[in-house]
């Protein structure tokens, strides 16, 4: 374990910047541990909440974004809802993520990858499309067998569907993400968040997998939704 | 009882999907209770978890567009079944109340977003301004002989300040509404304990671990079945109890009820309405465990 | 009027930010200032005597002082000029610290405020004319609010010092919250070892007169000369001819009353000695609880007193008390810990507080001195100590530290291992404060002689896992949540003021803190002392703390009583408001509208007219704001001195 010099590896843009974007006083947390304790995910972790916020108060900004941890947060708010200091904890993991992301860390890869999935799937249809997010999921992680043995159980209940759910407004939608990411191009983002194609680049999503296109001709027949 | 309540009806993207019997109970038990829902015109996604961990003022717009589209609707509220959407039309409203931030956000719309517009859960409207007291008037079917442990999920009703409902780590809407449809309320202690969230897929090591405590916890004290009022957590509980069991050699075979749909029981609307055969794990055994069925039995598909 | 005017660097505290000699220089060129100067120190010993010498040497007819607040040495400078010839009064001071130094560093700002408060100093006093206090007889009786370890001590010290008291206790028996405990920290004395023969002591002294059950309904007067009501509750039973003797408890049938002695852990009879060591020994009657005076069933402990002392008609009695001081001790309450959902709100039996668990430790508590889990009554093998519940936590509004549970939960984690010598104690700390003499080393007793695991971290949530509870936390200096299956959990409640103590400081007239915690004088130097005349404190009630510490208090409030009492009379403040009958048209707004009573009607060659109650008058000033005719005028505030502040000031 290095020693680290309090002076100089005290990243100071990074603790102004944290607590401007979270709108927290990170000198409040004294410490306590009530938020490790109530964290349902501090096994897997690898910098436990509290760790991650001492790291965050002193400043050893690279430590910090480049942790598993903030890629397993799930965002259950027992931090925040204990915190004896009224500190919003899960607040400033949110703001870290937005951080790491913006510097191009991703410490846990598949995480990242599912909730860069979603949000493409969301820009294209204006709504979730679940079968797509799954699609695109796998395609990206080479996983293909995800969740492989629900299909059965889940297909039958016809709340599969191999179709987006229409809207009227989706270009809307795309349109808030085209403009986010030109915002965050000109703030020298290092990857454009979420790291995603661009809509036209992409294929159908009944296209991308073949069994799921064999399984789409398939329930066509069927009339199925 | 005020029968003149309606509301905007915000779905959100997994009522059409994975949490369809959620969207049908909830329907159908409003048309039973006399509560009219009109369906925010055209919807789109809230972002869910991925918006806000990405960055916030993506989060808020997409949830700002939805708001406009409400107060559109000539309405200052709406309600949605599911939580996570909740937080984000709720948090989208307060923090774009901040002059610099709401630029920002207007600034990836189309035009500027009304967000005068407040939103609480479906849970939260049948207590508040139906009343648990009239729910259990309209009662027929009484849920006798039903142990059920009531799971709220992590973010129903946290953080306090923000969701402003029911007691943020022993909260009790669903137990007072299952206890007057008739049901033996098990108290469930783990009820604001997160369930694994959205790391089903990318994660499913840790709903194995999360949604299988819960699953033995209420085991451990006797529950027949769990209720649930979130989309993810009824889906970790439910979808992927036999993942769950193959993962920590457990048995378990609790059937993981949406409230509503109950509720819909409870005040004589019939299974194929309330969704019951989309459950994953089959509840015959504990509807059929409940007495006095009036009307003829459906038979889960 | 010939006025000097000294302006007071303070070090660099005034000086840093004031040119305090261009103060000086501006004040020369003022009407009526002959002299005029700046002093390093004015209220050292050199710079007193500077003023007495210009007093002298200029034939000064009155004094500024421009420094400090008034509430620091306004007395000490009053006393100054009087040592030079002057009367007190004629003495005003600018306030250019608090109010000009210490607020802002712009020199040139502060300065010309400061010259600007001296204008106004030196045009009131322009208007100041002499005023001579008056004396009073002082009654040498004291009263002591509250019968805990604190009041104990001032009682059992005034009545030593010859004086009588009278103390007031409002729950059954006398020993606060000491009574209750087990043992001591940190020498681990019994507590009602060390305690017992002084309650003894206060029962049998001749200068003492206690009455318990019985609570304050009253206060009148002002210091030397108060008069008290107070309110003697029914205990159904006379407890002149009760000998303590317990055969109605024995009797009673009625067994579900709250035991609020033993902290809620059991039940205890409707009819009920609190302890058997309590002060008085005397039985009373929760009538909640009694079968007769609630449904006028049973009657048994009636049928059954040898010495017939039972009399279900009882009434409350009213008993007047004249008193010359008061000493309040009226001690702490726990935190509703309730509020932690997270621990349960109070739902789990097996989590308890620290009281609860000590009431369970002693030999004479409702478990026979046998530590058992409430829900099952089985031993518990791992018991899991948490601090800091209710303390140190803003999201409670509790931000405070209480003190003294660090040193408790030590003890208690060493008494267990006494008591149950297979059993593991976990201790769940934020830091550990142990200040006190041989605190620390007892401390590192716990863990390093008794085997008491103590982990840093504190605890998020507790619930139930089959018969246990499971209670998980955090090691921060391992970095790891830890869990641990307890069979009873521990809560170190935070201290809080007593139930009441807000609405008996508004009878007596003092001040409190956002927590309830009634204000001391002076947080540094005053600390039993109260801003009201007369009244002082002693114990938990000024704030939480330990055994020595009250004690201590508790003396140091009894050595100002016997200060204040050391002459036979006392001399009133001249600055109370006087009716000047010529201008007095008799309408009487100013006596309805007199917080304190202190104005009464009187008639003067048949007309009516108002008349000022020195001894009464606290001199709020708001008669003199309230007479339509400027008849009635508050003595060194009148309304011309303070417009002629405004005036002053107002020049533009």
């Amino acid at each position: 374990m290095k020693v680290i010099n309090i002076n100089l590896s005290y990243n100071s843009d990074f603790v102004t910047r944290v607590e401007e974007e979270s709108g927290q006083k990170l000198n409040h947390c004294y410490q306590c541990g009530k938020c490790t304790a109530g964290c349902p995910y501090t096994d897997e972790y690898d910098i436990s909440v509290s760790q991650i916020m001492r790291l965050t108060q002193t400043g050893q900004k690279d430590k910090v974004l480049q942790s598993k941890s903030l890629w397993l947060c799930a965002s259950c708010e027992s931090c925040t809802a204990r915190c004896p200091n009224k500190i919003d904890v899960a607040r400033i993991m949110d703001v870290l993520r937005h951080m790491a992301r913006r510097e191009g860390h991703a410490g846990v890869r598949t995480v990242k990858t599912f909730w860069d999935s979603f949000l493409n799937s969301v820009e294209s249809n204006g709504r979730l499309f679940e079968v797509g997010l799954l699609a695109n999921y796998i395609s990206h992680t080479g996983r293909f067998w995800t969740d492989a043995g629900l299909g059965h159980k889940v297909l039958p209940k016809g709340k599969i569907h191999f179709r987006p759910s229409e809207m009227q407004g989706k270009k809307e939608v795309t349109k808030i993400f085209m403009r986010f990411k030109e915002e965050s191009a000109k703030c020298g983002a290092k990857k454009l968040p979420p790291e995603i194609s661009s809509v036209s680049e992409r294929k159908p999503h009944n296209e991308y997998i073949p069994e799921l296109r064999l399984l789409s001709r398939v329930f066509k027949h069927r009339n199925l939704p | 009882m005020n029968t003149s309540l309606n509301y905007a009806y915000y779905p959100g993207c997994s009522s059409t999907g994975t949490s369809l019997e959620y969207d049908m109970s909830s329907r159908a038990v409003c048309g039973a209770l006399d509560i009219t829902l009109t369906d925010v015109p055209d919807w789109s996604c809230c972002g869910s978890t991925p918006a806000h961990t990405v960055d916030h003022t993506l989060s808020s717009a997409l949830s700002a567009r939805n708001l406009d589209q409400v107060a559109s609707m000539g309405l200052d509220s709406c309600i949605t079944p599911c939580p996570s959407c909740l937080a984000n039309l709720k948090t989208a409203k307060h923090r774009m109340e901040e002059v610099g931030f709401r630029d920002k956000v207007n600034n990836l719309l189309d035009k500027p977003a009304n967000t005068q517009v407040g939103a609480k859960s479906v849970l939260q409207i049948l207590v508040e301004d139906y009343g648990v007291a009239n729910i259990k008037k309209k009662v027929v079917k009484p849920l006798t002989g039903l142990a059920v442990g009531a799971y709220y999920g992590c973010i129903l009703n946290r953080p306090a300040e923000l969701m402003q409902f029911d007691n943020r780590e022993h909260p009790m809407a669903m137990d007072n509404i299952m206890e007057a449809l008739g049901a033996t309320v098990v108290p469930f202690p783990l009820k604001v304990e997160c369930c694994g969230a959205s790391f089903g897929i990318p994660r499913k090591d840790l709903v194995m671990r999360l949604s299988g405590k819960l699953l033995d916890t209420a085991k451990s004290i006797g529950a027949m079945a769990l209720v649930t009022a979130c989309p993810l957590c009824q889906m970790n509980l439910d979808m992927r109890q036999t993942q769950i069991n193959n993962a920590n050699s457990s048995s378990h075979k609790i059937p993981i009820f949406y409230f509503t749909q109950l509720m819909g029981l409870a005040l004589g609307l019939t299974e194929k309405e309330l969704g019951m055969d989309k459950l994953c794990v089959s509840p015959r055994s504990v509807l059929d465990a409940l007495t006095s069925v009036e009307n003829p039995k459906e038979k889960a598909a | 009027m010939k006025i000097g005017v000294f302006v007071c660097h303070c070090g660099s505290n005034i000086e840093a930010t004031v040119d305090t000699a261009a103060v000086a220089a501006a004040a020369r060129e003022f009407p009526d200032v002959v002299f005029a100067t700046d002093t390093m120190y004015t209220c050292s010993e050199p710079g007193q005597d500077e003023i007495v010498a210009a007093i002298k040497e200029h034939n000064l007819g009155g004094v500024v002082v421009a420094s400090c607040t008034p509430r620091m040495h306004e007395q000490t400078f009053r006393r100054t000029v009087e040592r030079a010839g002057l009367n007190r009064y004629l003495f005003e001071m600018a306030n250019i610290r608090e109010h000009v130094s210490w607020i802002g560093k712009d020199r040139e700002a502060n300065t010309n405020k400061s010259i600007d408060l001296v204008r106004m100093a030196t045009e009131k006093l322009m208007r100041n004319r002499p005023l001579f206090s008056k004396k009073f007889d002082v009654n040498k009786r004291v009263l002591v609010i509250g019968g805990g370890v604190a009041g104990i001590q001032a009682a059992l010290d005034c009545a030593d010092g010859g004086l009588e008291v009278v103390m007031v206790e409002k729950t059954a028996t006398i020993g606060g919250k000491m009574a209750k405990l087990d043992k001591t920290f940190p020498t681990v004395d019994c507590s009602s070892c060390i305690l017992g023969p002084r309650m003894v002591d206060v029962a049998q002294h001749p200068n003492i007169t206690l009455y318990a059950y019985s609570e304050i309904e009253e206060i009148n007067g002002y210091v030397g000369n108060f008069e008290i009501t107070v309110k003697k509750k029914a205990t159904y039973v006379n407890w002149d001819s009760c000998t303590g003797c317990g055969i109605c408890m024995e009797k009673c049938p009625s067994k579900k009353a709250t035991d609020s002695f033993n902290e809620g852990i059991g039940k205890t009879t409707a009819i009920n000695i609190p302890f058997p060591q309590a002060i008085p020994k005397k039985a009373k009657i929760d009538p909640e609880f009694c079968t007769k005076l609630t449904k006028d069933k049973c009657g048994v402990c009636a049928k059954v007193c040898p010495s017939g002392c039972i009399d279900y008609e009882m009434q409350d009695e009213f008993v007047t008390e004249k008193v010359g001081a008061i000493v309040t001790a009226t001690g702490y309450d726990l935190f509703d810990w309730s509020v932690y959902g997270e621990y349960g709100g109070g739902r789990y039996p097996d989590v308890i507080t620290a009281l609860q668990y000590e009431r369970m430790l002693s030999a004479s508590g409702p478990t026979g001195g046998h530590i058992k889990r409430p829900s099952d009554g089985k031993e518990p093998k791992n018991i899991v100590f948490i601090q800091c519940v209710g303390s140190r936590d803003k999201s409670v509004g509790r931000p405070y530290c209480t003190g003294f549970c660090c040193m408790y939960t030590a003890k208690q984690a060493i008494l267990t291992k006494d008591h149950l010598p297979g059993s593991q104690s976990y201790v769940f700390y934020m830091d550990i404060r142990a200040v006190g003499k041989l605190y620390d080393e007892f401390t590192r007793r716990a863990m390093e002689e008794y085997d008491t695991k103590y982990i840093r971290g504190r605890v998020s949530m507790i619930y139930p896992k089959n018969d246990k509870l499971l209670v998980r936390g955090a090691d921060t200096l391992m970095g790891a949540q830890v869990e641990v299956d307890a069979d009873l959990v521990v809560l170190a409640v935070g201290a809080e003021a007593a139930v009441g103590a807000s609405e008996l400081a508004e009878k007596l007239r003092i001040s409190y803190d956002s927590y309830g915690f009634y204000m001391e004088g002076h947080p540094k130097l005053k600390p039993v002392e109260t801003n009201t005349a007369g009244v002082y404190l002693a114990g938990a009630c000024q704030g939480p703390k330990d055994i020595p510490s009250s004690v201590a208090q508790g003396s140091a409030a009894a050595a100002k009583v016997l200060g204040l009492f050391s002459k036979d009379q006392l001399e009133s403040d001249p600055q109370v408001s006087l009716v000047d009958i010529k201008r007095c048209i008799g309408c009487g707004k100013c006596i309805k509208t007199c917080p304190y009573g202190a104005i009464n009607e009187m008639e003067f060659r048949g007309l009516t007219k108002a008349n000022v109650i020195e001894t009464i008058c606290q001199g709020c000033g708001i008669c003199t704001s309230t007479c339509p005719q400027g008849a009635v005028q508050l003595q060194n505030f009148t309304d011309n001195q303070i417009l002629s502040e405004v005036n002053a000031l107002c020049r533009f």
